[in-house]
C-alpha cells in the first residue's frame, strides 16, 4: 500500500473505532435522557402553579405510581391551616428506646424497604451525659438497658433552619404551620441541606425506593409521604398529610410509653401547651440558634 | 516550532466585515485544534478515552442513582465535591499570574499571562464538571438559573457561588479571547476592551474562592468547617495549587518549543510558592492547636482525620500523606540547589500540588461529615464509579487546556493570522 492510501485507511479506521467508543460510551447517558419526563422536566414551581396545574400533576404523580408500583394510591395536596403552629415534645423519662415510632415512620412514609430507612433515629445515651459522642444508635440488645437513656432524633422543624438558608433552588421551605417541606419535583439533588442540618434529619434518595406493592400506604401528601422521585432529597414533615386534617402523626401514635405530645402551640388547651408551660423543656444544640419546634423534657 | 504558518485561503481582500473576520477566527481556532503530530494525537486520543469512560460511569450513575457511589446519608458529598473544591483553588491560583503581570507591571510575567488565563478556563470547566457529577438531578439544572428557575439569592451561598465561578469563566473567556483575536488580526489590544476586565477578573478570582469556602464555613453544625480560618486557608492553598500547576506547564511549554520566555515567571511564581507554604503550614497548625488543645466537638473531626477514632482509620493515610508532601514541599522550595536545578523544582511542584489536592480534597470535605451530627462514625471511601467519573471529568480539563494552548499559542506568537493582517514586529502586533 502507498503512504497516501494507508494513511486513509488508517484514518477511516480511527474514525470508526473513534465513532465506536463514543457511541457505546454514551449509551447509558443516552438512555437516561430518552427516560426523562418531559412533563416533569418543565413544570414550574411548587409556589408558582395554578390550582388546575397542581391538579394534573397530582393525576400523574398517581398515574406513575400505578404504573411503577402497581398500586392504586391518592396524592393530595393539603394546605396549612390558618390558626395551626405545630410543635412536638418528647418525654426522656419515658421513652424506653424500643424504636417503634423509627418503625411506624418508615411504613407511614413509604421509605425505601431494603435499607429500612426512617425519619427518626433514636439514639442510647450514657445516662450523666447529654453528650451525644457517648451515644450511639446501634445498640441491640434489651431495652431499656441499665445505666442508660434514650433519645429519638427526628426533623425539628426549625423557625430558623439552615437546611430552608442553604437550598440554592427554594426546592425546599417553611410552611406557615411551621412545618419544613421539600418539593420533590423541584430538587435538584445537590445535598447541600443534608450538609447544613445539624440533626441529621434529611435523607437522600441514593435511588428509586423500593415498596411491595402491598406495603405501599396508598394515602400520600404531594409535600409529604408520596413516593419519592430517585436522587432527591426528603425529610420528616411531622405526617402533615395526618395531622393537618386533625390526626396525630404515626410515630407518636406507635409510641406505647405515651413518651411522644404533639399539638397546636397556638391553642391554649392543647397538651403541648401544657408541657411547654410546666415542664422543664430543652432542646437540641439551642447555641446554634436553629430555633427547634421540636422539644425534650424529663419527668421525675 | 514545528507547526507550519497556517494560511487562510482564499487570500482575503483588505477590508473584510468585522463579522467575517471573527468567523475566519473561529474557523483557524478549530483547523488548528485538531492539526498536530502524531504525539498531540496520542495525548488526546488518551485523554477522549478517560473522558469516555468517566462519561459511561456518569451515565450509570444517572441510570441507576447515585447508590453507585459511596456516599452515605452521613457522608453526603465525597470525592467529586472535594475535586471541586480543590478545582477552584487552581482556578483561583492562576491568577498569581495576572497580579504581578498586570498589578507589578513585570514584563516578563506578562509574556506568558495567557497561560494563566487559559488554565482558569479550563480549571472553571473542571469544577462545573464536578458538580454536575455530583447532582441527584442534573435534568432540572435550569432550576438555578437566575430569572429562569428559582434562584434563591442572596441567601443560599451556593447561588453565589454558580455567580462566582460563571462570571469568572466568562470575564476569563473574554480577556483570553480578545487578545487572541486581536494578535490574530495583527492589530495592538485597545486597553479599555481588556484592562478593566483583567482587574475585575483579580478581584473575581479571589471572590470565587472565599465563596466556594464560605459555603462550608458557614455551616454551624459543621464544627470542622465552621472556622474562619477556612477562607484564609483556601486561598493560600489555591496560591500554592495554581503556581505549582503554572511552573510544570510553563515547562512543557518551552519544551514544546510553542512560546519562548525568559525564566523570569517561574522565578516569581516560585517566590509565591515559598510563602503560601509555610504560611499554609501555619495555619494549618494554628487549626490543631485550636482543635486538640481546647477539645470537644472540634477535635472530633481533627482526631478522627489525623489519628482515627472508634476504631476507624480511613481518612489518616491520606492526611499524612498531604501532610509528609506539604513539608516536603516546603523544604525543597527553600533548598538552595532547587534554585539551580529544575528537577527538584518540578519536584516540589509536584509534591505541592498532590499535598494540596489530597488535604483540601479528602482531607477537608470528608472529615466535615465524620462523626455526623449526631455523632457517628460512618467512614468512606470513594468506589470505583466515583474514581472513572472523577478521572473522566479531569480528562476533559486537560483535553480543553490542550486545546486553549495549542490554539492561543499559536495566535498569541503570531503564527495562525488573519491574510490581511500585518506582519509581526518584534513579537507583538
Ligand atoms: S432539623 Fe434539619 S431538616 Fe429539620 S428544619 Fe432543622 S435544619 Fe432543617
Ligand atoms: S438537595 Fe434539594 S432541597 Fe436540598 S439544598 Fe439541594 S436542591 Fe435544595
Amino acid at each position: 500500500m502507498s503512504g497516501p492510501t494507508r494513511r486513509v485507511a488508517l484514518k477511516v479506521v480511527g474514525a470508526t473505532l473513534g465513532a465506536g467508543a463514543f457511541a457505546y460510551a454514551g449509551r447509558p447517558v443516552a438512555q437516561w435522557a430518552a427516560s426523562v419526563d418531559i412533563d416533569d422536566l418543565l413544570r414550574r414551581h411548587y409556589k408558582e402553579l395554578t390550582a388546575d396545574e397542581l391538579a394534573q400533576i397530582l393525576r400523574r404523580i398517581e398515574d406513575e405510581t400505578q404504573k411503577k408500583y402497581g398500586v392504586e394510591v391518592r396524592v393530595e395536596d393539603i394546605p396549612a391551616q390558618d390558626g395551626v403552629s405545630f410543635g412536638y415534645a418528647l418525654n426522656l423519662s419515658l421513652c424506653i428506646g424500643c424504636r417503634k415510632c423509627a418503625e411506624a415512620c418508615h411504613h407511614e412514609n413509604n421509605h425505601d424497604r431494603p435499607t429500612n430507612n426512617s425519619y427518626i433515629r433514636v439514639l442510647e445515651m450514657q445516662q450523666g451525659s447529654f453528650d451525644m459522642e457517648h451515644g450511639t444508635v446501634d445498640y441491640d440488645h434489651a431495652v431499656p438497658a441499665p445505666g442508660k437513656y434514650y433519645m429519638p432524633v427526628q426533623c425539628h422543624q426549625c423557625d430558623n433552619a439552615p437546611c430552608v438558608k442553604v437550598c440554592p433552588v427554594e426546592a425546599t421551605w417553611k410552611e406557615k404551620d411551621g412545618i419544613v417541606v421539600v418539593d420533590y419535583s423541584w430538587c435538584i439533588g445537590c445535598r447541600y441541606c443534608e450538609a447544613a442540618c445539624p440533626y441529621h434529619a434529611r435523607r437522600f434518595n441514593w435511588r428509586a425506593p423500593e415498596i411491595p406493592a402491598d406495603e405501599i400506604n396508598p394515602d400520600q401528601g404531594y409535600l409529604s409521604n408520596r413516593i419519592r422521585p430517585q436522587g432527591v432529597v426528603e425529610k420528616c414533615t411531622f405526617c402533615l398529610h395526618r395531622t393537618r386534617k386533625g390526626l396525630l402523626p404515626a410515630c407518636l401514635e406507635a409510641c406505647p410509653t405515651g413518651a411522644r405530645v404533639f399539638g397546636n402551640l397556638l391553642d391554649p388547651a392543647s397538651s403541648i401547651r401544657y408541657v411547654l408551660e410546666h415542664k422543664r423543656v430543652y432542646v437540641l444544640k439551642e447555641e446554634l440558634g436553629t430555633r427547634p419546634r421540636f422539644f425534650y423534657f424529663f419527668d421525675k | 516550532m514545528a507547526d507550519p504558518v497556517d494560511t487562510v485561503a482564499p487570500p482575503a481582500p483588505p477590508s473584510l466585515a468585522p463579522g467575517l473576520t471573527y468567523l475566519r477566527f473561529l474557523s483557524a481556532a478549530l483547523r488548528r485544534s485538531f492539526s498536530g503530530s502524531w504525539r498531540f494525537y496520542a495525548w488526546m486520543t488518551v485523554l477522549t478515552a478517560i473522558a469516555l469512560v468517566g462519561l459511561n460511569g456518569w451515565g450509570h450513575q444517572l441510570q441507576q442513582g447515585m447508590q453507585v457511589t459511596r456516599m452515605s446519608d452521613h457522608v453526603s458529598w465525597g470525592l467529586y465535591i472535594a475535586n471541586f473544591t480543590f478545582g477552584v483553588g487552581l482556578a483561583a491560583g492562576a491568577v498569581m499570574m495576572v497580579i504581578p503581570a498586570y498589578l507589578y507591571d513585570d514584563h516578563d510575567m506578562h509574556d506568558v499571562v495567557i497561560i494563566g488565563e487559559l488554565l482558569a478556563i479550563a480549571a472553571i470547566a473542571v469544577c462545573i464538571g464536578f458538580i454536575v457529577a455530583d447532582m441527584g438531578r442534573p435534568d432540572r439544572m435550569w432550576h438555578i438559573l437566575p430569572g429562569i428557575g428559582r434562584f434563591h439569592w442572596p441567601v443560599s451561598m451556593l447561588t453565589w457561588d454558580v455567580l462566582a465561578l460563571n462570571g469568572y469563566l466568562l470575564i476569563n473567556l473574554h480577556i483570553a479571547g480578545y487578545l487572541m483575536y486581536q494578535r490574530y488580526r495583527g492589530k495592538a489590544p485597545r486597553k479599555r476592551w481588556y484592562l478593566p476586565f483583567v482587574f475585575l477578573s483579580i478581584g473575581w478570582a479571589i471572590s470565587i474562592h472565599t465563596v466556594t469556602a464560605f459555603l462550608y464555613q458557614g455551616l454551624g453544625g459543621r464544627p470542622f468547617w465552621n472556622s474562619a480560618l477556612l477562607a484564609p486557608r483556601f486561598l493560600a492553598t489555591a496560591f500554592i495549587s495554581g503556581p505549582a500547576f503554572v511552573i510544570v506547564l510553563l515547562h512543557v511549554v518551552r519544551w514544546s518549543g510553542r512560546l519562548t520566555f525568559g525564566d523570569g515567571p517561574i522565578r516569581t511564581l516560585t517566590s509565591i510558592m515559598r510563602v503560601t507554604v509555610l504560611l499554609n503550614l501555619f495555619m494549618l497548625m494554628s487549626e490543631l492547636f485550636t482543635a486538640l488543645y481546647t477539645g470537644g466537638a472540634h477535635a472530633a473531626a481533627v482526631k478522627y482525620l489525623f489519628f482515627g477514632s472508634h476504631g476507624k482509620h480511613a481518612l489518616v493515610p491520606y492526611i499524612w500523606t498531604a501532610v509528609t508532601l506539604n513539608v516536603t514541599s516546603a523544604v525543597l522550595l527553600f533548598l538552595p540547589r532547587t534554585r539551580v536545578d529544575r528537577r527538584w523544582l518540578l519536584a516540589a511542584c509536584a509534591c505541592a500540588f498532590v499535598g494540596v489536592y489530597i488535604e483540601k480534597g479528602m482531607g477537608l470535605i470528608i472529615p466535615g461529615f465524620v462523626p455526623s451530627t449526631l455523632h457517628e462514625v460512618v467512614e468512606y471511601t470513594p468506589s470505583i464509579t466515583e474514581w472513572k467519573v472523577t478521572a473522566g471529568v479531569w480528562a476533559l480539563g486537560l483535553l480543553i487546556l490542550t486545546v486553549a494552548l495549542k490554539v492561543g499559542l499559536a495566535m498569541w506568537t503570531g503564527k495562525v493570522r488573519a491574510a490581511d493582517a500585518p506582519p509581526m514586529v518584534d513579537g507583538a502586533p
